[in-house]
């Protein structure tokens, strides 16, 4: 697999289509299970993960699947191929950074990516754009039975799949939907929705999961309970409050508009002007102007541009997406000059051609 | 100096670099949990583990603290200070301390989820073939190939393959 062809394509969770998908950008699970004749990575040897690689790739090659799925060795990636796979939400930052035989099998339209040697063997991921948990557990499902058939896991009857952290064990799934939330975060309901989901044991997280920050109003809810609850479960209380988040979402939108119109067409019209005229752009600022322009799409205040490009350039501008399609790398400074040409020219041809 | 999203003093300090510019929040500890800025090893989740398990121990400790598994060699203190277990038969070897920590992190220890279609193994089946690759690899280390070649053999007739 070439690693320069995903500079052609936004991936599957910014597709930008999907049902729901004005607020659920992409929706994701992802399972861990292990080998039950290995230690666990963090106490495996170099010698035992190049085994436990090895066997797994050599499954991975076998699964009857349509497209076949990529293996890519990490550590014979550039750091900046790592970084690339972890922007795209590939990879985890954990994987891209962890030392020893380790790796990751890919579908090309990026839906399905299977870590192997994370701090589990084996973490399957399936993701989807726009609110489809279900599918997306149908497909993760699928494929785990796949791979049972030719692959031994470490399974109790008591404990379920066993992990090497105890708060993955059981189902070992972390589901969760990325949403986009400008609205409830304008007008401060936000910290009122994370409270009621902490209290019913879901978590949220920023765009790039654990520890990092919810730039451009992108939040990430999913599950913290892995034992004593079915997949079913798990999956329906997500599903239960999902479409609630998005009716006030929805709500907050309205109320903004009726309230402050004007405000609200100034501020995106304002984001708007800067990411095309600007010179310097850092990635933080372009998330939140992005994040205004996207809101602005979805309420007809913007015409100009649509949300598939706008998906597109939230990617583009990641430090990594930017010097592969530079070609070269680059430093801070560097950067923000050709993000903010990078932005200045496809906002360009997109308002000469609106689609 | 107040925390930026409510009135409570600010106890969390971040500075963010990002792309040479310099951003700083100032935040109360509950505002920064909430928006999820601690970063991992602020939080110290091995010492959150820690603490969940110590709560749970009581007059168990002294007899947890001894225990080693067999199969990959890890100590029940070492799960406690790095929070990561070390082989599958560890759920076994340290149950009495894990149960507890279970219920306290997910309130429930038994799984009512997905099981394998295929027969599983019996935890001591599991645990034999973690030990005997164990013993695989320190014969390697050792150079003492005759040895990693009996061993070798043996794995593949108790039809380990992974």
């Amino acid at each position: 697999m070439n690693l320069d062809s995903l500079t052609h394509t936004s991936g599957e969770w910014l597709r930008g289509s999907g049902p729901e998908s004005d607020i659920v950008i992409s929706s994701r699970i992802r399972l861990a299970r292990n080998l039950a004749a290995f230690p666990f990575t963090n106490r495996a040897s170099n010698g035992q993960k190049a085994e436990i690689e090895a066997l797994l790739r050599e499954r991975v090659a076998k699964l009857e699947l349509e497209p076949k799925l990529s293996y890519l060795s990490i550590p014979a990636l550039s750091s900046l191929d790592r970084q690339l796979l972890v922007e795209r939400q590939l990879i985890s930052r954990e994987l891209a950074a962890a030392d020893g035989p380790r790796g990751v099998a890919l579908t090309p339209q990026e839906t399905i990516s299977l870590m192997v040697n994370e701090e589990d063997h084996l973490r399957l991921q399936v993701m989807r754009s726009g609110y489809s948990l279900e599918e997306a557990w149908q497909e993760i499902d699928r494929v785990d039975d796949l791979l049972e058939q030719r692959i031994t896991y470490a399974f109790s009857e008591e404990f379920g799949y066993l992990t090497a952290c105890p708060t993955n064990v059981g189902t070992g799934m972390r589901a969760s939907v990325m949403l986009h939330l400008p609205a409830l975060e304008y007008t401060k309901q936000i910290e009122k929705v994370f409270r009621a989901l902490q209290k019913i044991n879901l978590a949220v997280r920023g765009l790039y999961g654990e520890g990092s920050r919810a730039s451009g109003h992108f939040y990430q809810i999913s599950n913290q309970i892995t034992l004593g609850k079915s997949e079913a479960n798990i999956l329906n209380e997500i599903q239960s409050v999902i479409p609630q988040i998005i009716t006030y979402e929805r709500q907050a939108r309205l109320s903004w508009l009726r309230d402050n119109r004007q405000g609200l067409q100034d501020k995106i019209a304002r984001a708007y002007g800067t990411l095309c005229s600007a010179t310097m752009m850092t990635s933080e600022e372009t998330m939140d102007l992005l994040s205004a322009v996207r809101l602005g799409i979805n309420l007809h205040l913007i015409e100009e541009i649509t949300i598939p490009t706008v998906n597109e350039l939230f990617i583009y501008t990641q430090p990594a997406h930017l010097q592969k399609l530079r070609g070269a790398s680059l430093d801070g400074e560097e950067r923000n000059a050709a993000r903010a040409s990078y932005l200045r020219q496809r906002l360009r041809e997109a308002g000469a051609h609106p689609n | 100096m107040k925390c930026q999203f409510c009135s409570n003093p600010a106890t969390v300090h971040l500075t963010d670099i990002v792309d040479s510019h310099k951003k700083e929040l100032h935040l109360c500890q509950s505002c920064a949990e909430q928006h999820h800025l601690i970063q991992k090893q602020e939080l110290n989740l091995p010492a959150i583990l820690q603490s969940l398990i110590g709560q749970h121990l009581g007059p168990q400790t002294d007899e947890l603290a001894r225990l080693t598994c067999p199969a990959c060699g890890i100590k029940y203190m070492e799960f406690r200070a790095q929070g990561r277990l070390g082989c599958p038969h560890d759920y076994v070897v340290f149950r009495a301390g894990l149960a507890p920590l279970l219920q306290r992190i997910h309130r429930s220890n038994h799984h009512l989820g997905k099981f394998p279609q295929r027969s599983v193994l019996a935890p001591e089946q599991q645990a034999e073939l973690v030990e005997l690759r164990r013993r695989l690899q320190s014969a390697i280390d050792r150079e003492a190939y005759e040895e990693a070649a009996r061993l070798r053999d043996l794995l593949r007739r108790k039809g380990c393959h992974g």
